[in-house]
């Protein structure tokens, strides 16, 4: 009875902690855990007219639905290939330019070659597709005249299936390289400059030293990096996917999140589009865990 | 004679990562300034092809164009407003409820600490989160755009990290010197973590002026959308027959290059002024990698 009493004293002197707390649990009660409970729609055939608990339960059927038809090995293989060649061409720029801006002593054109490479970062998906299109468009954009010019005729990069790999991943290139060198570079600040003397007294070169001490000195960030990469790559990003896809390349460039929307919100296939959400979700949790569990098995500091 | 062999080597090392570091940049910058200058050239000299970086018969048309209607300055009004009004509810939320989870001895944090980071690796979905939006009357609302995102759980625990990082002394003194839990937070730790704050500031008001699913999932009102919705169907979609969505909702005939590029110059300027202010902050708080609670 004591003992409950000052339970209760104790939980009553954090009385302002709790009251501060209100607004962020009604937040994630409603915003964050309310869809989780929405989910259950993908087992349902959910009626808008009905309601979410009068709706019929269906069990698997959308799942099987989704897993018998030929848009899932498309989706899961669009989302895979983008995201590999993402990894194969994208994930080295950040750590290239940071071993680049780490030899740089001259502070003004380091600031200068920083400014410019940060900047897309901060540019909407919008934008980048945007200037994609003034750029490359085969009305008179300046890439496609100039390559015409040259002899190499003209080519479609914007409304054919064979350039829109490609495109996305020079998007991506140009948009995240400068901003995904700034872990690299903050890594690299961390080398202890008397290896750098003692290898040179060795008659190490400049290029031998990046190879012997730069970079394994960032050797654990390279890794850790490439496995939080790894535990994502169901994801394709909706914003650029979504502006890149038009009729022409829609077989290269459907993946889920453009499908969910298309099936749910532009069709009205609320339970179905719901349940496919839900495989990726699913999909994507087991993999951000499985890299959480190799990160911290390789020895890092792990992702959770 | 070794020494002059090694600085020879030193020079043609330097030259090389000047020589490939001044071209990426070029390569980098080329888009934004082929963009910039382009919205200054006339129709018909984009028309012609010849146009390349320097407009020979600089103009405003392209910018007179675009406001010529309201649409575009309704749309940039509609937006600052959202990224103003979400922010503040972003930092408010944020940090009320970053500051109880950041008092390790607080009853129950532990379990809420669990719920947060739950949401950090799964999620309800597109589908789910709208019909959700749909029930509690939000669809076609601006306060759409800004509750359902009300806290970013990835900023929430750094900033309750940050938090942690204070003196408990100091929050101790406080505390004798009567000092209630609101006047803590007030007085002591928000002031402490202005650097912070600055950041987390920097990141919700950048993503509030560039999203755009949010705004094209619940904003139906053509009247009402955002600058990237807006810039989608000026620039994208109005592109003469190559989207299967061409048709939806244009009222306008197919705008011009340079008009386009206008566009996009006029819906980046505000992100582009408030670059350098960003970049004292972002270098020094790059916040990649662990956020254990």
């Amino acid at each position: 009875m004591k003992g409950q009493k000052n339970n209760w004293n104790r939980i009553m002197s954090y009385k302002w902690l709790y009251i501060m707390l209100i607004p962020g649990m009604l937040y994630y009660a409603v915003f964050r855990f309310g869809p989780m409970f929405g989910l259950i729609a993908a087992f349902k055939n959910y009626q808008p007219f009905l309601g979410f608990f009068d709706s019929e339960w269906v069990g698997l059927k959308y799942f099987i639905r989704f897993f018998t038809d030929k848009s899932f090995m498309r989706l899961l293989g669009n989302t895979l290939t983008l995201s590999f060649l993402n990894l194969a061409f994208f994930f080295p720029m950040p750590i290239l330019i940071a071993l680049l801006l780490n030899e740089v002593k001259c502070s003004w054109f380091k600031r200068t070659v920083q400014s410019v490479v940060y900047l897309p970062h901060f540019l909407s998906w919008v934008v980048i597709v945007g200037i994609s299109y003034t750029l490359f468009t085969t009305d008179g954009g300046i890439i496609t005249e100039g390559l015409k010019r040259l002899g190499f005729g003209q080519i479609n990069f914007l409304a054919s299936p064979g350039w829109f790999r490609p495109m996305a991943v020079m998007q991506n290139i140009w948009k995240e390289t400068g901003w995904g060198s700034i872990i690299f570079l903050a890594a690299l600040a961390g080398v202890n400059v008397e290896m750098y003397e003692a290898a040179k007294l060795d008659g190490a070169n400049r290029f031998q030293q990046i190879l012997y001490i730069t970079l394994p000195a960032i050797k654990t960030t390279i890794i850790t990096m490439l496995i939080l990469r790894l535990g994502h790559v169901m994801e394709s990003g909706f914003d650029q996917m979504y502006n890149m896809q038009n009729a022409m390349n829609r077989d290269v460039s459907d993946v889920f999140d453009t499908y969910v929307y298309r099936m749910g919100l532009v069709n009205g296939q609320l339970s179905y589009s719901t349940a496919v959400g839900l495989f990726k979700s699913l999909a994507g949790l087991i993999l951000v865990l499985s890299a959480d569990k190799l990160s911290k098995k390789v020895g890092e500091e792990g992702i959770l | 004679m070794i020494k002059t062999r090694k600085s020879y080597g030193n020079m043609v090392f330097d030259t090389i990562v000047y020589v490939l570091l001044g071209s990426i940049t070029l390569i980098a910058f080329f888009p934004i300034l082929y963009i910039v200058s382009g919205s200054f050239a006339s129709v018909k000299e984009l028309a012609m092809n010849r146009f390349l970086l320097i407009p020979k018969e600089p103009t405003l048309d392209a910018y007179r164009y675009i406001f010529s209607t309201n649409t575009l300055m309704r749309s940039m009004r509609v937006t600052v407003m959202v990224t103003i009004a979400g922010t503040v509810v972003n930092l408010v939320m944020t940090c009320l409820m970053a500051y109880p989870l950041s008092r390790k001895e607080l009853p129950g944090r532990k379990y809420l600490m669990y719920a947060v980071t739950f949401t950090l690796v799964f999620n309800g979905g597109m589908i789910p989160t709208y019909l959700v939006v749909k029930a509690v009357g939000l669809i076609d609302s601006y306060a759409a755009l800004i509750l359902p995102g009300a806290i970013s759980s990835f900023n929430l625990v750094l900033v309750k990290n940050f938090f942690q990082e204070i003196p408990q002394d100091l929050i101790d003194s406080a505390r004798i010197d009567g000092c209630n839990e609101v006047g803590i937070l007030t007085k002591i730790v928000l002031p402490l973590s202005k650097p912070a704050l600055a950041t987390f500031t920097m990141f919700y008001a950048v993503g509030h002026w560039n999203t755009f699913l949010t705004a094209l999932l619940y904003l139906n009102d053509s009247k009402k959308w955002t600058i990237q919705v807006l810039l989608r169907q000026i620039v994208i979609l109005a592109q003469g027959g190559i989207g299967d969505e061409a048709s939806m909702g244009m009222q306008f005939v197919i705008p011009s290059q340079s008009v386009k590029m206008a566009v996009i110059v006029v819906s980046t300027l505000p992100i582009v002024l408030c670059y350098p202010f960003m970049q004292k902050y972002f270098e020094k708080g790059v916040m990649v990698g662990s956020i254990k609670g």
